[in-house]
């Protein structure tokens, strides 16, 4: 079976300027990501693996060169049609969780709902569905500050999957946790790329959670070094 | 959830910061509906008892001097005068000096004809012309006492004595007088003026001020001017003024009220402003991460520049919508104890629609500025993801 490309980057070249100073993340990066993969990035600090992440969500853009994702070019797109894009394709988990605090599990799993044109009761379907698929129903009406990290976490991951996007994009997402946690959370991406078919790219420090992806890859000052696979 | 839910979620976040700004902006309009209320109210009393074609004459140096009742007959026979009547300040109070009453000797035929907008039963307005001692009562003082038509009423004055050597004049309710407009104050009373004249120790055969009829207000001022020179050259000399201009410059011997509301709630809402507006911009750089997470899942910048405008709208409404309800109410109230004193007080419209414009104009100024740094928000940068 040829598996389908998801994610295209050709020759994407990204530069910050800080001062009199330039800093190059990339040089001319191009790679390819199939759909359905399950794909660790690893690389010491300041290696650019965010900025790769925040350039495949289109929360960044590069210098030049282009970024394809799911056959749409997002690189020049304008930044309401982005913003619409990440609605309807991205799913983010973040180290922190980044919940809202005012907010209870299931009102922060429904805040990307309410860019949809669905109705209060299909969006409460959407929500309870998120949970229970991530193990957290029980504390749908639980504030984020009442609830522990994996648990926060589990809030995070279904408010990812709740408006059913093809990528999800994790950063450090168990950099906040301890070991058996950790798995926890790493066995539901696992889950959620195996059973639900769900495009994910996991940027992490860890060795032991990169081991739960299905392919590593090594960035190092801008390029992919090495490959480690499963 | 819902986007109006989000919005109130945001705004009621921190309880008693957002308890501390309603609050303010609470006392900023309960100030300017007090005030405001007031002052429109008395406009508009001038404005509504004004009769457009009615000018009043004055003693030149001070209206509670006395006119000669000579010149009642002088005006009226001057060209453009379709007719004139006069009347006298009474002073008068109710069983107490504190209960002060607006009561009026006029004379009552004219006095009738001139102020046609006077709505009076047949038999009361009969009564009124043939008995001395008629009183007829504004719809407003007879609810605030409870007088009824032939009820006797005892008034003291505190300037008339009568011949007895009391300041307790006797009257007997002949009717209770209404008028065409709801809004025209009916709080004072009327009796014939000859029961003053003949009755009172002093002053005899003077009037207090005369009310001049003209022919069109077209000619007010040639009247106006033509009356004064007459008695330009004469012991006493008089001010003659449109009613309107009479009633604004009785109002303004006060203080300049317009100037006095504009200043008090000029500088209520200024502060508020500054308290509003950082209070806003305090609670969307504490909640820039937030922001920039919520633009992460697709709120777009509209969005985001929207949610914050609301925000703001929906803290100034908290606090300005009771507020002016408020207002409204202690206008009741103080109209009701003050009547005979001030006249009818109330929100109009023309104040509402003022004050939700200032409400929708301090919710975009506050909010303006927040919303544009919120929809700016650098994802990027506010995630410190780079």
């Amino acid at each position: 079976m040829t598996e389908k490309t998801l994610i295209e980057l050709d020759h994407v070249t990204k530069r910050y300027t800080r001062g009199r100073d330039t800093i190059e993340i990339f040089d001319e990066l191009t790679m390819g990501i199939e759909e359905g993969a399950f794909l660790a990035i690893m690389g010491p600090s300041g290696s650019g693996k965010t900025t790769l992440l925040n350039i495949l969500g289109g929360i960044d853009s590069p210098t030049s060169g282009s970024v394809t994702v799911g056959g749409q070019r997002i690189d020049n797109m304008s930044e309401g049609a982005l913003s619409k894009w990440r609605a309807a394709n991205v799913g983010f988990i973040f180290q922190f969780y980044n919940l809202m605090p005012m907010l209870t599990a299931a009102q922060n799993v429904e805040l990307p709902l309410l860019l949809t044109d669905l109705g209060r009761s299909r969006r409460a379907e959407h929500v309870k569905t998120a949970l229970n698929v991530v193990g957290i129903a029980d504390r749908a009406k639980h504030k984020p500050s009442e609830l522990s990290g994996g648990q926060q976490q589990r809030v995070a991951i279904a408010r990812a999957i709740v408006s059913d996007p093809k990528l999800m994009l994790a950063d450090e997402p168990t950099g906040d946790l301890d070991r058996t946690t950790a798995v926890e959370i790493l066995e539901m991406l696992q889950l959620l790329n195996k059973e639900f078919g769900k495009t994910i790219i996991m940027v992490t420090h860890d060795p032991e959670a990169a081991r739960f992806a299905s392919r590593t890859l090594h960035l190092d000052k801008g390029h992919f070094v090495q490959e480690a696979a499963e | 959830m819902n986007n109006l839910k989000l919005i109130w979620k945001n705004a009621a976040r921190k309880k008693l910061r957002l308890f501390l700004t309603v609050f303010s902006i609470f006392t900023a309009f309960l100030i300017y509906g007090v005030l405001g209320g007031f002052q429109s109210s008395l406009d508009e009393g001038i404005d509504i008892a004004s009769g457009a074609n009615r000018l009043v004459t004055v003693h030149k140096v001070s209206f509670i001097q006395p006119l000669p009742y000579s010149y009642v007959n002088k005006v009226r026979s001057m060209d453009g005068v379709a007719d004139v009547t006069y009347a006298v300040w009474f002073g008068g109070y109710y069983q107490n000096p504190q209960q002060i009453l607006a009561v009026f000797a006029v004379d009552p035929e004219s006095y009738l004809r001139l102020y046609s907008e006077l709505v009076i039963p047949e038999d009361a307005r009969k009564t009124f012309f043939s008995d001395r001692r008629a009183l007829l009562v504004g719809k407003k003082m007879a609810d605030r006492f409870g007088w009824e038509k032939g009820q006797q009423v005892p008034i003291q004055s505190n300037i008339w004595t009568n011949q007895e050597g009391s300041q307790t004049w006797e009257f007997t309710v002949a009717g209770i007088f209404e008028a065409n407009d709801p809004k025209i104050d009916t709080s004072y009373l009327l009796f014939p003026y000859e029961y003053l004249n003949e009755g009172r120790q002093f002053g005899q055969d003077s009037v207090g001020w005369l009310v001049v009829g003209t022919e069109s207000p077209d000619i007010n001022t040639q009247v106006a001017d033509a009356i004064d020179l007459e008695f330009a050259n004469a012991s006493t000399q008089t001010k003659t003024d449109t009613e309107k201009a009479f009633n604004q410059a009785f109002i303004e011997q006060f203080g300049d009220i317009g100037l006095i509301v504009a200043s008090v709630t000029g500088a209520a809402f200024f502060t508020i402003l500054l308290i509003a507006g950082n209070t806003m911009m305090l609670a969307i750089r504490e909640r820039t991460s937030e922001i920039a997470v919520l633009k992460t899942l697709g709120f777009g910048n509209g969005k985001i520049f929207t949610q914050v405008i609301l925000e703001s709208v929906l803290v100034t409404l908290l606090g300005a919508v009771p507020a002016m309800a408020l207002a409204g109410l202690f206008l009741k109230g103080a109209s009701a104890a003050m009547a005979g004193i001030l006249p009818a007080m109330f929100i109009n419209t023309g104040m509402l629609v003022k004050s939700a414009g200032i409400m929708l104009l301090l919710a975009l100024v506050t909010g303006i500025i927040p919303a544009w740094k919120a929809m700016n928000i650098n994802v990027v940068t506010a995630l410190g993801r780079r």
